[in-house]
């Protein structure tokens, strides 16, 4: 069996940090490059750079051009991709592992090298355009958006990953460029390797491939902590269907907080838990059995993410036809109020624990899951941070939930979000 | 350039010496595969109760049906189904396909004898609660609601209308419509229940930290005293009337800001001789790399869409072969243009020989990745189940694919498309 914490950590003199661990279950490698940059990190203007760099990433170099590399991981049977979220940038390669060594010498060439040809830039502008479009014709899309830049009036957390329209239009080849020679740098990155292979070996290719490459002078981080709520945000949006949908989201802990485990096990209980590789459902969570059994929702999910800063808890609702998002949200608060006088049960505390131990269990299946967790609790702390998940679920009391539920969830801290059709609204 | 397919080796792959294959008394086929690197188990299953069985006027009671087993059983109600599960961490679901009913699940090893006898609970005692009909009916109702202003759902919907016949059952919407809903009784349910689901021509595949003689026991245990001498003959795919011309409909969406596209061949069944040809020429137009050469033309160079590629989906009957995008609405002619245009090189000159190598070792080298989790072996002894192969079969695919030359590309397309007659729907803001 794969125990996750037997793991090699080590720093180049270059910054670059390095996490290997070794799982000889199946013939297959997963490489992952972290780059501590996201859409946190983008000023007004350049909004959404750094998911445009993440696609220009794969334009090419002059060693391997146009889509060479795309060509040579397919070749293997491997498969590529990248992500880009709030807090990080994210580049992987899941390989057979004899071809080990063609994923870290793709990172480390893309880590410098690549060429950002203006008219690749220009191609890639409609094309993220398109994705931006794709994504408006989603109501979800369209009121998260709202709702999240309600929320954080200061902080960059406002704007979505994807950027604002009106900056993907109007962003130069110079400031993708600039934004890639700035933040990509071995000091800035993280390279976690999973799979089969020879720890000694493969350290010695790292440095190897890696050791030469000059750290950057990084700029001072762009932060600016948003201030604390005074009262209820509200946003309303009108669009086309016949669905109504609400959203609620609460300002939370960051990963690194002392609140963040205890509101992990609240929103669980709460909204069901969305842990790592987990297969479970969310019917017995409280806010399930109190809107969709109820018969007010169709749908309903929460989200709370571990990011760098404090970002949300959000509550998604699509409401039934017949049914006012003004009924949901009657029903939300009595729920959220419910948490005063009736307290998580040992049960409910039981279910999340157990919940977070079988999740556990599925993501070691697969490297590239290992490669993922690891690389992801590395930009937000270390990599303890994923190891060590259980242990820190299992200190939390219910009196911590007692106090978290009293701290974040309250109105005069949330920004809730209505969608409603046009062809519902009465005229005026 | 390295023309060489990649290293694999086909003992690693699941076979008959790793795949233990049973069938029980009452017609359940169980396969079974241990695998010990993590305390983790998977079961994948089916049953003959697809939506085949259904017309028209009744579309949507095979889903319907089967999203109310997880709803109440003769002694379990919702909340005491989800508890057992989720306060193990575990999963269980159950969803009608076309010719099938398909469930799954996953679970800490240490708790699939839960996972089975309550999966066997829930697929042959449903109680089909009153109370929570309506709420499904509800809940579908939102979801239908949502479905109508989706352009993706949308055009897809209308396509496989358009190919394969309002009246067929592949051309008939899954999940039915607002009316057809509206018009399930519990009576519907029961009946439908009762004569459909039943233990022939089932199949139960289970993998993970599991012995096989375990497995089967459980299964054995949990489910071989099923019987139900009603279950008709396995349903079989109505003929299919080709088209003659090509027929498109345009779907007017206002308020979006993206067309989705689906333009399409009728493609082969999965048993067909020339299935693994599609296979590998389709890898060629709409899979490698970044999609192929539908994404190379269409999104690299044109610069027209987010996202583009191809898909060829064989399984009891013919499938459709066809091509995606999503594009801004002033681009929909141009990416229709292209994909038609792509679609004739196809028939009108061979490959390249980097082409076909490339796709060969993308497939080839690709099986190890795809059979490293529990889920991605589950799914290929379902596969193997469905159709009818013997345990060997995936130590066979890489020699099969190996084996391919252009000219077996070319006929397999040259057989299946006809750029003058095809299937295109397109969902999406009117024409200016």
């Amino acid at each position: 069996m794969t125990t996750l914490s037997d793991i090699t950590k080590v720093q180049l003199e270059n910054g670059l940090t390095v996490l290997l661990k070794e799982v000889k279950t199946a013939p297959i490698v997963s490489f992952w490059m972290w780059y501590r940059v996201g859409s946190r990190n983008e000023p007004t203007g350049k909004t959404g750079v750094s998911h445009w760099v993440e696609h220009m990433q794969f334009k090419g170099t002059e060693a391997f051009p146009g889509d060479a590399v795309e060509k040579m991981v397919s070749r293997t049977g491997g498969n590529w991709n990248a992500m880009t979220s709030f807090d990080w940038t994210t580049y992987y390669e899941t390989l057979p592992a004899d071809q080990v060594r063609l994923a870290l010498e793709i990172e480390a060439d893309r880590m410098v090298n690549s060429l950002y040809e203006p008219e690749e830039v220009e191609s890639e502008r409609t094309v993220i355009i398109s994705e931006r479009q794709g994504s408006e014709n989603e109501p979800m899309f369209l009121l998260d958006e709202e709702v999240t830049a309600a929320a954080f009036r200061v902080h960059p957390y406002h704007h979505e990953v994807l950027g604002d329209q009106i900056d993907i239009e109007t962003m130069s080849r110079d400031d993708l460029y600039g934004h890639y020679k700035t933040f990509y740098a071995p000091n800035n990155a993280i390279a976690v390797l999973a799979g089969d292979f020879d720890t000694e070996d493969v350290l010695a290719q790292i440095k190897e491939i890696y050791g030469d490459i000059p750290p950057s002078e990084l700029p001072r981080p762009f932060v600016r902590p948003e201030p604390p709520q005074r009262g209820e945000r509200r946003v309303m949006l009108e669009g086309d269907g016949e669905s109504s949908y609400m959203v609620a989201s609460y300002h939370g802990p960051a990963a690194n907080d002392p609140d963040y485990f205890p509101m992990l096990v609240l929103t669980s209980a709460l909204s069901g838990a969305r842990m790592m590789g987990g297969s479970s459902s969310n019917r017995t969570s409280r806010l399930y059995k109190a809107l969709v059994l109820e018969e007010l929702a169709a749908f309903m999910s929460g989200s709370f993410f571990a990011t760098i800063d404090p970002y949300l808890y959000s509550v998604s609702v699509m409401a039934r036809p017949g049914v006012t998002l003004g009924e949901i949200e009657t029903a939300l608060d009595a729920e959220i109020a419910r948490l005063a006088d009736e307290p998580l049960t040992e049960k409910e505390f039981e279910k999340v624990r157990k919940q977070a131990k079988a999740a556990f269990a599925f993501s070691a299946e697969s490297v590239s899951n290992l490669g993922f967790w690891y690389g992801y609790s590395e930009i937000l702390d270390d990599y303890t941070w994923f190891t060590d998940y259980i242990s820190k679920l299992e200190q939390v009391t219910i009196e911590d939930v007692q106090r978290v539920a009293k701290k974040y969830l309250v109105n005069s801290n949330r920004t809730v979000g209505h969608y409603v059709p046009k062809s519902q609204l009465v005229p005026a | 350039m390295n023309n060489s397919l990649p290293n694999l080796d086909l003992a690693s792959l699941p076979g008959a010496d790793t795949i233990t294959r049973v069938t029980l008394d009452n017609g359940i086929t169980v396969l079974t595969r241990e695998n010990a690197n993590s305390p983790a188990v998977v079961i994948n299953g089916y049953l003959m109760a697809g939506a085949i069985n259904v017309d028209q006027a009744q579309a949507g009671l095979a889903e319907f049906t089967a999203s109310m087993l997880m709803r109440g059983t003769q002694t379990r109600d919702f909340a005491a189904i989800f508890e057992e599960l989720e306060s193990v961490g575990a999963g269980f679901g159950v969803g009608a396909n076309t010719h099938t009913v398909g469930f799954s699940g996953k679970a800490l090893a240490e708790d699939l004898g839960m996972l089975l006898e309550l999966g066997s609970d829930v697929l042959r005692n449903p109680a089909f609660p009153a109370d929570h009909i309506e709420r499904l009916r509800g809940e579908t109702m939102a979801g239908l609601a949502r479905r109508a202003h989706d352009t993706r759902s949308m055009a897809d919907m209308r396509f496989d209308e358009l190919l394969f016949g309002a009246d067929h059952p592949y051309g008939i919407a899954s999940g039915g419509s607002a009316e057809t809903v509206q018009a399930i009784t519990r009576d519907d349910l029961v009946a439908y229940h009762q004569k459909f689901y039943g233990p022939r021509d089932m199949a139960i595949v289970i993998v993970g930290a599991v012995t096989p003689q375990d497995a089967i026991a459980l299964v054995e245990k949990h489910f071989g005293d099923w019987q139900n001498p009603n279950q008709p003959e396995t349903a079989t795919c109505p003929p299919i009337a080709k088209l003659e011309s090509k027929a498109t409909d345009h779907i007017v969406m206002d308020g979006k800001t993206q067309s989705d596209i689906v333009l399409g061949f009728l493609g082969p069944e999965r048993n067909h001789p020339q299935y693994r040809a599609v296979t590998l020429t389709n890898t060629i137009f709409g899979r490698f790399g970044m999609m192929g050469r539908l994404g190379e033309v269409i999104r690299n160079k044109q610069g027209l869409a987010y996202y583009s590629y191809s898909s060829a989906s064989g399984g009891f009957g013919p499938g459709a072969w066809n091509i995606y995008a999503g594009v801004n609405p002033e681009n929909v002619q141009l990416a229709i243009d292209s994909m038609l245009s792509e679609a004739t090189r196809l028939i009108t000159e061979l490959v390249s020989e980097e082409e076909i190598a490339d796709s060969k070792s993308y497939l080839i080298g690709g099986m190890p990745l795809s059979l490293e989790r529990n889920e991605g072996v589950a799914s290929r002894l379902m596969t193997i189940q469905l159709f009818g192969h013997d345990l060997d079969y995936l130590r066979r695919v890489p020699g099969e694919i190996a084996a391919l030359t252009r000219e077996d590309l070319m006929q397999a397309a040259q057989q299946f498309i006809d750029p003058e007659v095809y299937a295109l729907a397109v969902a999406g803001p009117g024409n200016n």
